[in-house]
């Protein structure tokens, strides 16, 4: 079993209200950074806890504090990213659920930190019963006094309020989230400036990740030193991953990083192993957006040695042959899906989620929908495969949020690793039907356009 | 803006809505009572019958004292607000990849079949409107729908059955739903 810091009372009854988190050590970190740290002391133990950013960019979290411009007179805001919208990430839910007071201590202690005065938590507008149970939580802690006005005695205020969106993928990108906050259509803005130093209504601000957030309470309480010393490397703590698809256990679970791929995805603690006996075909470690890799790369890496569950292990190989931690929505494929048609569908997704803003995405995710819906239709040709990576390199790095490359880097991924796969579709439509849908038809007889 | 939006019955908030929206805009800085917009929208929209017309829009403008363009981009954007009727009970369905995996098209198909609809289309008894919509973060209980505020899990052929029956029925306030 290894260490819980953020999930360790998740089961404890009543956990989701005030009287039981607080006997539980809940609001400790606040009691500790109010009355024996400086705001500057706090960050310090975050940048020596060697946290990075938990929504999936992995960016030090310490570093990101340290550049929050700080003019005098200009109110300054930490905005929490509740937005959780990669497909296969479910985490934060899980947390804001489970332990709604977590999240609100690691704002408060946060929010001193970095000097914000009024806080929020931007959540997606699907979560609406969570909503209800944040505010619910919010207000016992207004109540016991941990919000509000001159807190603990010591002279800081802090207000906090959930401020819901209303189902945009593209909010969870900082600068669109911060535009929908203010009220309006979630494009990303141009960079620079950056929120640190031109955020919410033009103010410096911080957007970080609800597991970030959280993390921020143990770290406080035993120090960053302590945080350290669990993980690898770069990668210190434990990180919350959303395992789904062909596995025998989906659900959240937290791990110590730096146990194997192989642990996580066999062992009975974890996912369980693959669902009815079934063989790995396929999976994506971290949200849809990271590449997927074939089985032959996940347990090992191209090297041969033991892939671990750590940003750097998963990313070793490059794009190559490796992958990326993300946002650890984890999703695992038996040997009866189909890849074609996983690309097609989060290509879909992609193109139904780009804001429109830059014509690299706004077409291009269109474009790649279609050649998809066509190669897993049996109207493909073989020059489609080519021309379906070409569209997909020049969305990459062409736009103005990452968004573009999180559309292209799946479909690069799929064919690189499973173009035999794809050429199949091309060479025996009939076949690759029959796998897909269990029908045998003609292909080409219900070509009726692509399906927003 | 579709035709649809154009032909809404007047419309106001109830005057508990108002008082939420009011508490809503001093949550902001003073002068930024835009930001209470995508939460008056979704108010709006709940006391409209579940989709927003141009008067429901164009109320929403003047309690928050903006322009009625502000309101109908911000409308248009965002996948949660309905620019029209729809049933009483909408029906959103995941279909996005860990979903879809796990059979979330199959259990889509049976649902059409079963209340002779398509995508975006409602029940000639006004009560079933079917939406298909992008990952809603239970990719680990798929497949799902949402129904209102809630969300239904694991689904089955027999659940949805089930779920159907005691809509008709009116057994079922907005569904039902249970903590993993």
């Amino acid at each position: 079993m290894g260490r819980k810091l953020l999930l360790e009372h998740a089961h404890v009854e009543g956990i989701h209200t005030y009287e039981v988190y607080r006997k539980h050590g809940g609001y400790r970190s606040v009691e500790k950074a109010l009355n024996s740290m400086t705001p500057d002391e706090v960050v310090e133990e975050v940048k020596k806890s060697g946290l990075r950013g938990r929504g999936g960019a992995g960016f030090p979290t310490g570093l990101k504090w340290s550049f929050l411009a700080k003019p005098e007179g200009v109110p300054r805001y930490l905005l929490c990213n509740a937005d959780e919208s990669e497909p296969g990430t479910f985490k934060d839910r899980y947390l804001m659920e489970k332990i709604p007071h977590l999240l609100i201590e690691g704002m408060i202690t946060s929010s001193y930190a970095l000097g914000a005065n009024t806080s929020y938590i931007y959540i997606r507008g699907e979560y609406s019963w969570i909503v209800k149970i944040l505010e619910k939580a919010i207000a016992e802690a207004y109540a016991a006094g941990w919000l509000g006005k001159n807190i603990l005695g010591k002279g800081y205020d802090l207000d906090l309020y959930v401020s819901p969106g209303a189902g945009a993928y593209i909010c969870g990108e900082e600068t669109a989230l911060i535009e929908s906050l203010e009220g309006k259509r979630g494009n990303p803005r141009i960079k620079p400036p950056f929120p640190a130093v031109k955020g919410l209504w033009q103010c410096p601000t911080v957007v970080n990740n609800v597991e970030t957030i959280a993390a921020v309470v143990p770290i406080v309480n035993d120090g960053g030193d302590e945080y350290a010393k669990i993980g690898i490397g770069k990668s210190t703590g434990t990180k919350l991953i959303s395992a789904c698809g062909n596995i025998n256990k989906p659900g959240v679970y937290e791990i110590e990083m730096g146990i194997t791929v192989e642990q996580f995805l066999y062992s009975d603690e974890w996912c369980g192993g693959i669902k009815n006996g079934k063989k790995l075909k396929a999976l994506v470690a971290g949200g849809s957006s990271v590449p997927i890799l074939p089985h032959f790369l996940i347990t090992k890496n191209a090297k041969g040695e033991q892939r671990l569950m750590t940003y750097e292990s998963l990313a070793d190989g490059g794009f190559e042959s490796g992958t990326m931690l993300g946002s650890g929505g984890f999703i695992v494929y038996d040997e009866d899906q189909c890849i074609v048609r996983n690309t097609m569908n989060f290509t879909r997704f992609y193109h139904h989620e780009s804001c429109g803003q830059c014509s690299p995405c706004r077409e291009g995710t269109g474009w790649m929908e279609k050649v998809l819906w066509r190669l897993e239709n049996g109207q493909g040709k073989i020059s489609d495969i080519n021309l379906l990576a070409d569209v997909a390199k020049k969305i990459e790095g062409n736009t103005i949020c990452p968004l573009g490359d999180a559309a292209a880097w799946p479909v690069n991924s799929a064919i690189r690793h499973f173009r035999e796969e794809f050429e199949w579709h091309v060479y025996e439509p009939k076949a690759c039907m029959e796998r897909n849908y269990g029908l045998v038809r003609e292909p080409g007889v219900f070509l009726v356009g692509v399906q927003g | 803006m579709h035709a649809a939006t154009q032909n809404g019955t007047p419309f106001k908030y109830s005057e508990a809505a108002l008082a939420e929206v009011k508490g809503l805009i001093r949550k902001y800085p003073e002068g930024r009572g835009k930001s209470a917009l995508i939460r008056a929208l979704h108010i709006a929209q709940e006391e409209n019958n579940g989709w927003l017309s141009v008067p429901a829009m164009d109320h929403v403008a003047e309690v928050l004292e903006i322009t009625p363009i502000e309101v109908y981009e911000v409308a248009s954007f965002y996948s949660m607000y309905n620019l029209e009727p729809v049933g009483q009970y909408v029906l959103e369905f995941c279909h996005t990849g860990p979903c879809a995996i796990e059979g979330a098209e199959r259990i889509i198909e049976y649902t059409k079949l079963k209340l002779g609809i398509g995508k975006n289309q409602t029940t000639p008894d006004g009560l079933f409107t079917i939406k298909q919509v992008e990952c809603l973060g239970a990719c680990g209980y798929a497949p799902m729908m949402q129904v209102g505020q809630y969300y239904h899990e694991h689904l089955t052929e027999e659940k949805i059955d089930r779920f159907i029956e005691d809509c008709k029925a009116g057994k079922l306030d907005k569904g039902s739903w249970k903590m993993h």
